[in-house]
């Protein structure tokens, strides 16, 4: 029913990484409304108390703005959205090196080959 | 708030519930689960006023649970639905004669949301459609509890799914509570904040979903299996 989570972790912390993934990839654009609580649990098979929780979460982490009476809303702070693309790249390549060291590359190795991989893309 | 203080309930020598006690807090969605036998149904109806401890109290808001007090508390059996003549919008209006919080517009609000034609005989509707008229009948009602015994079993999952989006959509977790029993964990855990485990008639664990995720990095799956062994 609705969204697929992983069995590792709260699923409101799913979602809130989920949120912040579709404002990277400009999906939910700086300024934009979110669907209602309600609307958005409905859409992802999840309970109306999770949603919330989520939307606080958001709001704390200075991701969303709640407007009274009128719902929440992308923060259309730059700096704060910079930031967040900076903390997903950092989170990314955290658990990169982590998979790397497990199976004994070394990172300069796969810096290299990265690189290499990047020109033959370009 | 419903409380259960020391409960046991006993059919003849058979014993269904063995001192149970817990809480179950205002606002929240709640899973009951446990196999077979292990006293869900007795629970359910216990909480509905529709059975009486042997032993313990059943208490809802400050007062010992009984028929009345549980007028406040829609259950949902896990029968099929009685009146096979009547029509869908009879069954309300039945509902509506019988339940001082039956919400008839509300009722036809969640039968639109669901599809489901007012004017159709139930003995005429499949048995994905009987589960939709069931949950509309009792999400009909305004009331602070929902007990709902096994609202997803035996259902094809485009009914589950719909019977999912029916409870998130019509009902309101400010002043709600829904206790709802059922072996589809896996399916249903993101619906639930809380999960209570029943084992012969008593309880097993009772848990946040938040909490066995982040304490135990596993899914309600999981960590009730472990429970098990």
């Amino acid at each position: 029913m609705g969204m697929e989570f992983l069995p590792d972790k709260p699923i409101y912390q799913q979602l809130v990484e989920h949120i912040i993934g579709d404002i990277i990839r400009d999906t939910l654009v700086t300024g934009e409304k979110l669907p209602s609580v309600r609307d958005y649990a409905i859409s992802v098979g999840v309970n109306a108390n999770t949603m919330q929780r989520v939307y606080k979460e958001l709001e704390n982490l200075g991701i969303t703005e709640t407007r009274r009476g009128q719902g929440s809303f992308v923060t259309e702070n730059q700096m704060r959205i910079q930031e967040l693309r900076e903390e997903m790249k950092e989170q990314l390549v955290q658990s990169f090196i982590q998979n790397v060291e497990a199976l004994g590359f070394t990172t300069n190795e796969m810096v290299h080959y990265l690189q290499r991989r990047g020109e033959q893309d370009d | 708030m419903i409380e259960l203080q020391g409960v046991s309930k006993y059919y003849r020598s058979k014993r269904a519930l063995n001192g149970v006690s817990l809480t179950l807090p205002r606002g929240k969605v709640i899973g009951l689960v446990g196999e077979n036998g292990s006293g869900k149904t007795t629970m359910l109806k216990m909480l509905a006023g529709i059975l009486i401890p042997t032993t313990g109290f059943a208490i809802l808001d400050n007062n010992k649970i009984t028929r009345r007090v549980a007028s406040s508390v829609a259950y949902m059996p896990d029968t099929d639905l009685f009146y096979p003549y009547f029509t869908v919008k009879q069954l309300f209006e039945f509902y509506d004669s019988q339940y001082e919080d039956f919400n008839m517009k509300k009722a036809q609000e969640i039968a639109e949301y669901l599809v489901i034609s007012l004017d159709a005989k139930i003995s005429t509707l499949s048995k994905g459609n009987r589960g939709r008229v069931k949950i509309a009948a009792t999400l009909g009602r305004d009331a602070a509890y929902y007990l709902l015994d096994e609202p997803f079993s035996g259902l094809d999952p485009m009914v589950r799914e719909d019977i999912a989006r029916g409870l998130i959509r019509f009902t309101d977790t400010e002043w709600q509570t829904i206790l709802l029993s059922t072996h589809e964990i896996k399916e249903v855990e993101p619906l639930l904040d809380e999960l209570i485990v029943l084992k012969e008639g008593q309880v097993l664990a009772h848990k946040e979903i938040d909490e066995i995720r982040d304490k135990y990095g596993i899914d309600a799956t999981a960590w009730m299996i472990s429970l098990f062994r």
